[in-house]
């Protein structure tokens, strides 16, 4: 990947090692015990992500794609096959703090202000005041909320909030952004504005993100990479590696190649589906 | 508060009139009987005006329960023994150390019981269990006990105090700290949040709504706490110690003012600590 612009943002390792793979999980399985019996949420699912890419894993509900997303994130462990994360366990890469996550809800907390939300993390791995405030005022430019900072997240719309918990992941340079259907709850609109943006802040950082989503335009017009899951046992029934350029304005979702990509990632769904 | 304060005005007023009623009724029979002894005859307004200045009265109407309040605080000196005041700081001093120490001790089991599973599971029943118990019949024990290691005084009532605070206070904070979304906890898993971090970042200051609603129960429970800690002690003093005088000699003035001394004691408790609420949530930004 160039080093564009505002990679200082990202002063992690992302200019080296572009390509290689970040993530590998290998035969992975996880199981959970309920009342109603054994579920697979995940089966023998392998997947390996290279460092730089927009991963995005779509499916239907109980494919397991968050819980492959929280498996990578150390939230959960898997009961069989292993799974390596810059060629550490996962628990390893999250002492290291490799992972910046979002989940589908901003979950601010109410008695911080957005600014010190953003700084939560880093109160957390200690650093200084100086590089606290510095790194708050930097991601919450990033994500075009400058001046925000000192408001309560009640008196942000949802979508201001979706981007101040984002700004959260970002402020401490993990290299791995793992974003778990950040934008569902959002309107349409707003969803557009929030991945064009998450688009343009990908490509300035260089990092590499895994993204959770229901929607079939969203991932194809995010990802370099489509992951397709369907559920009981949870399992991947198709990899989709997208032709588009990396620089895509939103009108790319009308051209032929677009359509093609959702079309196979449609068909993945219904033959996971009608298994 | 124009629209808060008609409603109470109103249901003030209902109470008054239903307690006049109520004085009224009661206290005539003792009117009838003394006038047939005499031998005269009582028209209704002679029969009124009796039964609301009666000085044993079965119930005091509220304006004599208002003299009597006016008397015993204003006009009394604060050290003399018949001074509402002077009782009221003696229950007050037992009541506000019972409730710090109750109060602790909650805060305490509860980050326990939220950390510790054998807690969670072993001291909760237990909690409860102690709130079964009728405050009346351990109260006596509690002062025996004490005194006969050597304590007393204010201690063994703040104790009793304690005995009923701690419990809303623990019920109250367990929720309170687990309040917080799973999803709040994970995020700060994946920043490798020791749980003490989880702790102080998160959990403490999600409880604080939980915290204050607690210590306003707890307070008032403190309160009853220490009025029947003086019961059983024969106790000179206190609020507790003025009820008690008072159904000796059958002051039922003196009873009923303390009653009201008490109420309005507690009405400050629950304030003060509404206040304290409302200033810290608001600077916390979760006042809405």
């Amino acid at each position: 990947m160039e080093s564009g612009p505002g990679s200082e943002v990202a002063s992690a390792p992302t200019d080296n090692g572009v390509g290689e793979p970040i993530i590998t999980a290998r035969d992975l399985s996880l199981s959970f015990q309920t009342a109603d019996g054994v579920v697979e949420a995940l089966s023998n699912v392998s997947l390996s992500i290279d460092r730089g890419e927009f991963v995005s894993l779509i499916g239907p509900s109980g494919c397991g794609k968050t819980t492959f997303l929280r498996v990578v994130a150390a939230l959960e462990e898997p009961t069989s096959g292993t799974i390596a994360v810059n060629g550490m366990s996962p628990d390893e890469a999250r002492r290291a703090r490799a992972y910046g996550y979002v989940f589908q809800a901003a979950g601010l907390y109410p008695w911080r202000t957005v600014a010190a939300n953003v700084r939560l993390p880093l109160e957390i791995m200690g650093y200084s005041r100086e590089e606290k405030e510095d790194r708050a005022q930097r991601v919450l430019k990033l994500v075009d909320l400058d001046g925000f900072g000192n408001k309560f997240p009640w008196q942000l719309s949802g979508g201001m909030q979706q981007r101040a918990s984002i700004a959260r992941a970002l402020s401490f340079d993990a290299e791995i952004l793992l974003m778990d259907e950040p934008f569902g709850a959002l309107d349409e609109i707003v969803r557009d504005r929030l991945n064009e943006e998450l688009l343009s802040l990908w490509r300035e950082t260089g990092k590499t993100i895994g993204f959770v989503t229901h929607s079939i335009p969203e991932a194809v017009y995010l990802s370099t990479k489509i992951v397709v899951m369907s559920p009981r046992p949870g399992r991947i029934t198709d990899v989709i590696d997208s032709s588009l350029p990396r620089e895509r304005p939103l009108e790319i979702r009308d051209t032929p190649e677009f359509i093609a990509i959702a079309q196979r990632v449609r068909k993945g769904l219904r033959t996971g589906h009608s298994r | 508060m124009r629209h808060s304060l008609i409603p109470v005005l109103v249901v003030v007023a209902a109470i008054l009139a239903v307690w006049y009623v109520c004085a009224f009724t009661l206290n005539s029979a003792w009117t009838k009987d003394q006038a047939a002894r005499a031998g005269v005859e009582t028209g209704f307004s002679e029969l009124l005006a009796d039964t609301m200045s009666q000085e044993r009265p079965r119930l005091p109407a509220p304006h004599q329960v208002a003299e009597e309040l006016w008397k015993t605080t204003i006009e009394k000196k604060i050290t003399s023994k018949r001074s509402l005041i002077y009782h009221g700081w003696v229950t007050l001093s037992s009541t506000v150390l019972g409730f710090f120490i109750g109060t602790a001790l909650g805060i305490l089991l509860a980050v326990g019981i939220v950390h510790n599973r054998a807690m969670d599971m072993g001291v909760m029943p237990w909690a409860i269990a102690s709130q079964t118990i009728p405050i009346l019949a351990i109260a006596p024990m509690i002062i025996v006990v004490l005194h006969s290691i050597g304590i007393s005084g204010l201690l063994p009532k703040a104790i009793i105090s304690a005995y009923l605070s701690f419990f809303p206070v623990v019920v109250g904070m367990v929720a309170g700290f687990r309040s917080p979304d799973p999803i709040q906890i994970d995020l700060l898993k994946t920043y490798n949040a020791s749980r003490n971090e989880i702790f102080w970042k998160l959990r403490m200051p999600a409880s604080m709504p939980y915290l204050f609603t607690s210590l306003k129960v707890g307070i008032a429970a403190s309160l009853v706490g220490a009025i029947v800690g003086e019961l059983p002690t024969g106790a000179v003093a206190g609020l507790g110690a003025r009820l008690l005088a008072g159904s000796y000699y059958g002051q039922t003035l003196q009873i009923w003012s303390a009653l009201m001394g008490t109420a309005i004691l507690a009405a400050l408790l629950v304030g003060a600590i509404g206040l304290a609420q409302s200033a810290t949530l608001n600077r916390m930004g979760m006042a809405r």
